[in-house]
C-alpha cells in the first residue's frame, strides 16, 4: 500500500474515532445509572423521540408524494423545485429557524393569520419543534425516495394501468410496495437527522424543559453546569446513532 | 379527431377497427388495422418498424396523433388505458414482483370492481386453466420463464378483455421452452373469443400463432395476408429473407421476368407487367464448371461471398450476375470445394420459380 495514501487515511480515521473514544473514556460510568434515570433526561429523551417520530411521519405524508412528483411528472420549473427542496440540506439550520420564525412566528407571514383566525401559535411549542425538525429532515427523505423511484421501472405502473388501475391505485398497490425499502431508508435517515436537530429547533422553538427541550438542547445546556450529565446524554444519542447505522447496514455498509 | 378516412371506413359492429397515426420526432407510424372477433393478427416487422408503438397506441399508453380506434363499434381514442377493455402481455411480462402469481392475476379483476375473495377465486380459476394451480402462491422470481409467461397471459385474460395485446410473447424464453409455450399459447389464443393482436419479429411465432399477418416496415404496412400467402408471395426483401426465399422484382413478358437490375428469369407462370419472382434457396443447383447438358434455362455465373452452416445444410451467399442464396448439403459443398471467392455457376429450373404480379 502506498504510504502517501495510507498515512492520511489513518489520520482521518483516527480523527473520526478519537472523539467517540474520548466520550467513552471520560464517561461517568459509576454515576451513569443515576444520571440516566433522572427525570430531566427521560423528559428530554421522550420529547426527542416523540418529536423526531412525528417529524418523520409528517415528512412521509407530504415527502413521498413530493418525491413522486419530482420523479414521475414533468412540469415547467421542475429543476428549480428540486433545488429548492434540497436547499435545507445545505442551509445552516439556524437560518432555517429564523426563516421559520418569519413564516410561522406570531408576526410571521402566515403565523399572524394563524394567530388571529385560529388562535394557533407555533413558535416555542412542541408543535414548533416538530415543524423545525421536519423542515430540516424532510429533504433527506425526499431525495432518498426520489432516487429509488427513478431507479424503479415505471412500466410496472403502465402494466397496472392496463389492468384497470387508476394512476393513484397503481401508485398505492404497485409502486409503493416496490419502493418500500427506499422509503424505509429515507425515513430512518430523516428520523436520525430530526433526532439530532439543534439549530432550527432552538431558534424557532426555544429551550423549555418538557416542552421544547430535546436531547441535543439538553446536552448543550448540561455541558455548561453539569458536564457529567452532558456526557451521559451524549452516550444515549451515540447509542441511538449506532442503532440507526445497524438498521441501515444492509443498504449502505455493504455497498462497497 | 375526424379524418377523411373515417368516413370512408365502414364502422365494424364487432372487432377492431383502427387507424393508428403516431408522430414521434421524425418517426411516423401510420397503419390501418382491422380484425374480427376470434381473429389473431400478428404485427410482424424488423426492429424499429413501429410494432411496439402500435401496440402501445392500442393499449392507450401512447396517445394517437390522429386516426381512430374502435372496438366492437365503441370509440376508444379518448378512453384512458385503465378504462379500455384491453389486456396486455408485456415482453418481459412485468409481473408485480411483490405479489404472488395468484395476486398478480387477481389484480385486474380487483381493479375492475370485484371483491377480494371473488377476484382471488377468478384468479385461481385462470391459473388452473394455465396448468399453474400449484404455483399460485409463488412470487414471480420463483417462476420459470415459461411459467411467468403463462401467469402474464392469465393476468391479461382475467380482465376479460375484448382486445388482447401480446408484445413479443415468446422473446424472453429459451429455445426449448419456447417450443412448448408457443404450442400452449396457440391453444389459448384459439380459445380466445375476442380480437388478439401480437407483435413479433419472429416469423415462425407469427405463422404458428396468427390467422393473419400484417407486415410493418418504417411505420407502414407493406403487406398483409394469411401466413401461407405471405410465405409464398413476399413483397419485400425483409419478408423474403424471413421466409427464406430469394425474391426479385421486374417486368414480366410471357414466361420471362426481366429484372429491374440484372438478368431475366424464366418462369412457368405467364404474366405481363410488374412482377415478383421468388424461389427457395434449395431450388438452386451449383456447378464449378459451366454445365453442358443441364436443362435449366436459368443459369448465372456467380461468386461465393459467404458460407454458413444451417442445420445439416450449408447456406451459400452468392454475388455476381444474380445475388442469391443457395442451400446445399455438406457433402456437395465439399465436393464443389466451395470457399469465399470461388467462382460458381448457379442454375434454377423454371418449375422451381414462382412469379406473381407486383
Amino acid at each position: 500500500m502506498p504510504v502517501p495514501l495510507l498515512v492520511p487515511a489513518l489520520i482521518g480515521l483516527a480523527f473520526l474515532l478519537l472523539p467517540l473514544i474520548a466520550l467513552l473514556v471520560r464517561a461517568p460510568w459509576r454515576s451513569l445509572p443515576e444520571q440516566l434515570t433522572s427525570a430531566e433526561v427521560w423528559e428530554a429523551l421522550r420529547l426527542s423521540l416523540v418529536c423526531a417520530t412525528a417529524a418523520t411521519g409528517l415528512s412521509l405524508v407530504v415527502g413521498v408524494p413530493l418525491a413522486w412528483l419530482l420523479a414521475r411528472t414533468r412540469f415547467p420549473g421542475r429543476g428549480l423545485v428540486r433545488a429548492l427542496v434540497t436547499l435545507p440540506l445545505v442551509l445552516p439550520p439556524v437560518v432555517g429557524g429564523v426563516a421559520l420564525l418569519l413564516a410561522f412566528g406570531r408576526n410571521g407571514v402566515i403565523g399572524q393569520w394563524l394567530d388571529s383566525w385560529f388562535g394557533i401559535t407555533l413558535p416555542f411549542t412542541t408543535t414548533g419543534v416538530v415543524l423545525a425538525e421536519t423542515f430540516v429532515a424532510m429533504p433527506f427523505l425526499v431525495i432518498s425516495v426520489e432516487g429509488t423511484l427513478r431507479a424503479a421501472d415505471p412500466r410496472y405502473e403502465e402494466a397496472a394501468t392496463t389492468l384497470g388501475a387508476s394512476r393513484f391505485t397503481a401508485f398505492r398497490r404497485v409502486t409503493l410496495p416496490l419502493i418500500a425499502p427506499g422509503i424505509a431508508a429515507g425515513a430512518v435517515l430523516a428520523w436520525a437527522r430530526a433526532l439530532g436537530e439543534f439549530g432550527a429547533t432552538i431558534t424557532f422553538a426555544g429551550n423549555f424543559p418538557g416542552r421544547t427541550q430535546t436531547m441535543p438542547l439538553a446536552v448543550y445546556l448540561a455541558l455548561q453546569n453539569d458536564p457529567a450529565a452532558a456526557i451521559a446524554l451524549s452516550l444515549v444519542l451515540l447509542a441511538v446513532s449506532i442503532a440507526v447505522l445497524a438498521a441501515l447496514r444492509d443498504r449502505w455498509m455493504t455497498a462497497s | 379527431m375526424t379524418d377523411l378516412d373515417d368516413t370512408t371506413t365502414g364502422v365494424l359492429a364487432e372487432g377492431l377497427d383502427a387507424r393508428l397515426v403516431v408522430q414521434r420526432g421524425t418517426f411516423r407510424l401510420d397503419i390501418t388495422l382491422t380484425a374480427a372477433p376470434g381473429e389473431v393478427v400478428a404485427l410482424l416487422g424488423p426492429n424499429g418498424a413501429g410494432k411496439t408503438t402500435a401496440l402501445r397506441a392500442l393499449a392507450g399508453l401512447t396517445p394517437l396523433t390522429s386516426g381512430h380506434l374502435r372496438l366492437d363499434g365503441t370509440p376508444l381514442d379518448a378512453t384512458p388505458p385503465e378504462s379500455r377493455p384491453v389486456g396486455v402481455v408485456f415482453q418481459d411480462y412485468l409481473l408485480f414482483p411483490h405479489l404472488t402469481a395468484l395476486d398478480n392475476v387477481a389484480f385486474g379483476p380487483r381493479c375492475r370492481g370485484a371483491g377480494k375473495a371473488e377476484a382471488r377465486a377468478q384468479a385461481a380459476d385462470w391459473l388452473d386453466r394455465m396448468g399453474l394451480a400449484d404455483h399460485a402462491g409463488a412470487k414471480p422470481r420463483r417462476l420459470s420463464g415459461g411459467q411467468a409467461q403463462r401467469v402474464a397471459v392469465a393476468r391479461a385474460l382475467a380482465t376479460r378483455p375484448r382486445l388482447l395485446l401480446l408484445d413479443e410473447p415468446l422473446a424472453a424464453l429459451d429455445a426449448r421452452t419456447r417450443l412448448e409455450v408457443r404450442a400452449q399459447l396457440r391453444r389459448h389464443l384459439a380459445e380466445f373469443e375476442a380480437v388478439a393482436v401480437l407483435v413479433t419479429h419472429d416469423p415462425l411465432d407469427a405463422m404458428v400463432l396468427a390467422d393473419r399477418l400484417v407486415v410493418i416496415e418504417h411505420g407502414h404496412v407493406v403487406q398483409e395476408g394469411t401466413p401461407s400467402h405471405i410465405a409464398r408471395h413476399p413483397r419485400t426483401d425483409y419478408i423474403a429473407r424471413l421466409v427464406g426465399l430469394n425474391l426479385y422484382r421486374g417486368r414480366a413478358e410471357g414466361h420471362t421476368v426481366r429484372l429491374d437490375a440484372g438478368p431475366a428469369i424464366t418462369t412457368t407462370e405467364e404474366l405481363s407487367g410488374p412482377a415478383f419472382v421468388a424461389f427457395p434457396p434449395g431450388a438452386v443447383t451449383l456447378y464449378r464448371e459451366r454445365p453442358s447438358g443441364s436443362s435449366a434455362r436459368n443459369l448465372w455465373r456467380c461468386e461465393v461471398a459467404g458460407l454458413e452452416t444451417h442445420g445439416d445444410q450449408i447456406r451459400a451467399d452468392l454475388t455476381g450476375a444474380l445475388a442469391l442464396t443457395a442451400d446445399l448439403t455438406t457433402v456437395a459443398a465439399a465436393e464443389l470445394d466451395l470457399h469465399p471467392g470461388a467462382p460458381v455457376w448457379a442454375a434454377v429450373k423454371a418449375t422451381q420459380t414462382h412469379a406473381y404480379p407486383a
